[in-house]
């Protein structure tokens, strides 16, 4: 039994909720999800407006430095020096970690570092705990497994608090609600606060400061109760062991100085050498994720410090398929990701299906190179990734770390074509470079659709009919180009004489051969 | 100016106006155009659906039809882009191909490249009194890095109406095979697009892709818009003597 909550019942609502919480296991491919979201009106709505605004802002404010490109550069070239040493600054990490009075655990996969933190937890005793918003958390899904030993994690970023109440799922990066908007917030609140904690206020309206207001109030009575807190990091100094956390609400620093113990689950990939490299992410960061020149808090923590802050520390290192990652010499530039999202607020695909499609913590541009690389392309669900993406490239161009992401995802699209199946595809893609393999056949096949081309239908049946059911099909000419070409096309015009006027129809097509 | 046309396989098939548009425009500036009949495809298509071997042979077959031209003219900035972005990650590095791949690279050239770089002209002495808004297709503008090339060639185009496009980087949603794999969000997005397109009130949209116009296109038509598409070649082209017809 939890702790006495502030309703009568809370505390068995609340686990309830939290063992029943959603999750991504046994999604829909990509292309049938997608289906569903770009039919939702009101999801439409919310996020056009929600992912036009940050990206407005985020233009502004990269475009106020002169030597943004530089900065990109240096963001890019520290993440893969470290990567490529990256044995050699976790050891240093874990030392001057340890040396700060803090614990290194190292957990290969989810299950393992589930299992670490629920011992962790277990062994204070406690059975409730804070989070501050962490991505690794969410991957390993760390909230279920505590709920199946009776720990109830409760999330404190208010975006998360949303998700959490409504046992719905993060479908962005940074902003996990987007896919709602203030309105729907209102009733999520009004209905579901009073089986968490602290109730929202009776005739709570949907003005944003009034939803603040009410989570303010919520939020306040957690954090002062609870002892333990769990959090990710957004980097990890190698130097000094200190971990680094960027957030805009507050809620975030209320975990990671009230609780007596914190304990943080941080990928392998979040290290960086030194402060001096840090600073060039703390530029990065803000900028790229939500359009401010500087986040409004960024709280530092070395080890333990006696009197002050968490006496119990514990760094919880994850690898969870980014070792795997980092051995793909083309894939192993999504490891230098800080979750920025900027490639989700610009993604054409991602405005139009929201972030539920992409089956993952990890939506967007980036979740479609990351997911399949950290949980493979076995199942139908992650080899759809790689091909959710018209491969505009805008994502690339708004990188903060130059991750090249249609680059990995033609890569994976590779592994995926070459795995077994897909046999209508290989069989379409092998007859059209057989076609494309020679002039002559190009040709032939040309003559047939010319021959053709008044008895093609406006709408085609069978696979066909994935573009007519949308488009009409451009009509098909008389003639080739190289028809025509051959025709009349080679030989030098009389002055005068117009060589586009494609003039007699049907012209013997070999007759212009020389 | 010797010339080699790479018409590119979805023009030869079904824009063949196009290619003869680029041939009567050069001619009219004075140049030669060779069309090496030898060429197919560049292996965009093959390449972006991760069909790598497939997108070897055709790009091999690209190099050695053009090894030796003065200058490679691509009416597509999708394959332009093809051939100097894509073709040093498909070859093996130090390769045969790879080294002859990046020696034609610098060659291969979009239309309105060729025109502005290469020819030196942005006014082709073109006419077509026609109200316009252009779309600058996703290749274009960020692997290409066109830029204002084909505004600047459209702004001299005389009886013209330039409009703007809203949101006009955005990808109109083609993207190949994602067109088909991807339909209802390729959908969404070319609903989008055409909505932006009809809010100009232009009569005619123009692109340097054929493959985006398509798409764009084929939606537009779907929806009666009463809105045509020409690639920017056919704009280039039209004179008073003999004006584009739509």
């Amino acid at each position: 039994m939890s702790p006495d909550h502030s309703s009568p019942g809370a505390g068995h609502a609340a686990q309830d909720r939290a063992a029943g919480h959603a999750t991504f296991l046994g999604m829909l491919p990509f292309p049938e999800a997608a289906e569903r979201a770009v039919g939702d009106s009101q999801l439409r709505h919310n996020l056009r407006m929600a992912t036009r605004t940050i990206r407005h802002k985020r233009e502004e404010v990269v475009g106020e430095l002169d030597d943004w490109s530089a900065l990109r550069a240096a963001g890019k070239a520290v993440k893969d020096r470290t990567l490529r040493h990256l044995d050699t600054y976790l050891e240093r990490l874990e030392a001057a970690v340890t040396a700060a009075g803090g614990r290194v655990h190292w957990a290969a996969d989810a299950a393992e570092a589930n299992e670490i933190v629920t011992g962790l937890v277990r062994a204070t005793g406690e059975t409730d705990v804070v989070k501050v918003k962490s991505m690794a958390t969410q991957e390993i899904e760390l909230n279920e497994a505590l709920a199946q030993a009776g720990i109830i994690a409760y999330e404190t970023d208010l975006a998360e608090l949303i998700v959490q109440l409504s046992d719905d799922l993060p479908s962005h990066i940074l902003v996990p609600a987007i896919h709602r908007n203030r309105a729907e917030i209102r009733e999520i609140f009004r209905d579901r606060m009073a089986a968490w904690g602290v109730a929202a206020p009776e005739g709570l309206g949907d003005d944003p400061r009034a939803l603040a207001e009410a989570a303010r109030v919520h939020l306040r009575e957690r954090f002062l109760r609870s002892r333990v807190a769990i959090s990710g990091a957004n980097f990890a100094v190698a130097d000094t062991g200190t971990m680094v956390v960027l957030e805009s609400e507050g809620n975030g620093r209320m975990c990671l100085t009230l609780p007596q113990t914190l304990i943080s689950v941080v990928g392998i990939e979040k290290v960086v050498p030194t402060w001096s490299d840090l600073e060039v992410f703390l530029q990065l960061l803000p900028r790229s994720s939500t359009g401010e020149r500087m986040n409004p808090y960024t709280s530092t923590w070395t080890g333990v410090a006696p009197g002050d802050g968490p006496q119990e520390f514990h760094l919880v290192l994850l690898d969870n398929g980014r070792s795997d990652v980092l051995a793909d010499e083309v894939g192993r530039q999504a490891l230098r990701c800080i979750r920025c999202s900027a490639c989700l607020n610009i993604c054409p695909v991602y405005e139009r299906t929201g972030g539920h499609a992409y089956g993952s913590v990890y939506p967007g541009p980036i979740g479609a190179i990351l997911t399949p690389q950290l949980r493979g392309t076995a199942s139908a669900q992650e080899a759809s990734l790689p091909y959710a993406s018209s491969l505009c490239g805008a994502c690339y161009e708004v990188c903060p770390v130059a991750i090249d992401i249609p680059e990995v995802l033609v890569h994976l699209r590779e592994e995926v074509a070459a795995s077994p199946g897909h046999r209508a595809e290989k069989a379409a893609m092998g007859a059209a470079g057989w076609v494309l393999g020679g002039e002559r056949r190009l040709g032939a096949a040309q003559r047939a659709a010319s021959a053709a081309r008044s008895v093609v239908p406006r709408r085609m049946p069978g696979p066909a009919s994935a573009w007519t059911d949308t488009r009409d099909i451009p009509e098909i000419p008389e003639e080739s180009f190289r028809a025509w070409w051959r025709r009349e096309g080679a030989a030098e015009p009389a002055p005068g004489a117009d060589p586009a006027e494609p003039g007699r129809s049907g012209g013997d097509e070999e007759g212009g051969r020389r | 100016m010797r010339i080699a046309l790479f018409i590119t396989c979805v023009n030869d098939t079904l824009y063949p106006r196009t290619g003869r548009a680029v041939v009567r425009l050069l001619r009219r500036l004075g140049h030669e155009v060779v069309f090496p009949e030898a060429q197919t495809c560049c292996g965009q298509l093959h390449y972006n659906t991760g069909y790598r071997r497939e997108a070897q042979k055709l790009a091999v077959r690209f190099v050695e039809t053009f090894a030796d031209a003065d200058a490679v003219l691509a009416p597509s900035g999708s394959c332009a882009a093809m051939v100097r972005d894509n073709y040093p990650r498909l070859c093996a590095p130090g390769s045969r191909l790879d080294r002859a791949a990046a020696e034609l690279a610098p060659r291969v050239h979009d239309l309105s490249e060729l025109l502005v770089d290469v020819l030196g002209v942005t006014d082709v002495g073109a006419y077509f009194p026609h109200t316009v808004t252009y779309h600058p297709t996703c290749h274009g503008l960020r692997l290409l890095k066109l830029r204002d090339r084909p505004y600047r060639l459209l702004r001299n185009v005389r009886g013209i109406d330039l409009r703007e496009l809203e949101g006009s980087a955005e990808c109109c949603g083609f993207g190949g095979t994602f067109a088909m794999k991807n339909a209802d969000v390729s959908a969404a997005m070319a609903a989008d697009k055409a909505r932006n397109v009809a809010a100009t009130g232009a009569e005619v949209l123009c692109a340097v892709d054929n493959s985006c116009l398509m798409h764009i296109g084929g939606t537009l038509r779907r929806q009666r818009a009463g809105v045509a598409t020409v690639h920017l070649a056919e704009i280039l082209a039209s004179t008073e003597q003999e004006p584009a017809r739509l």
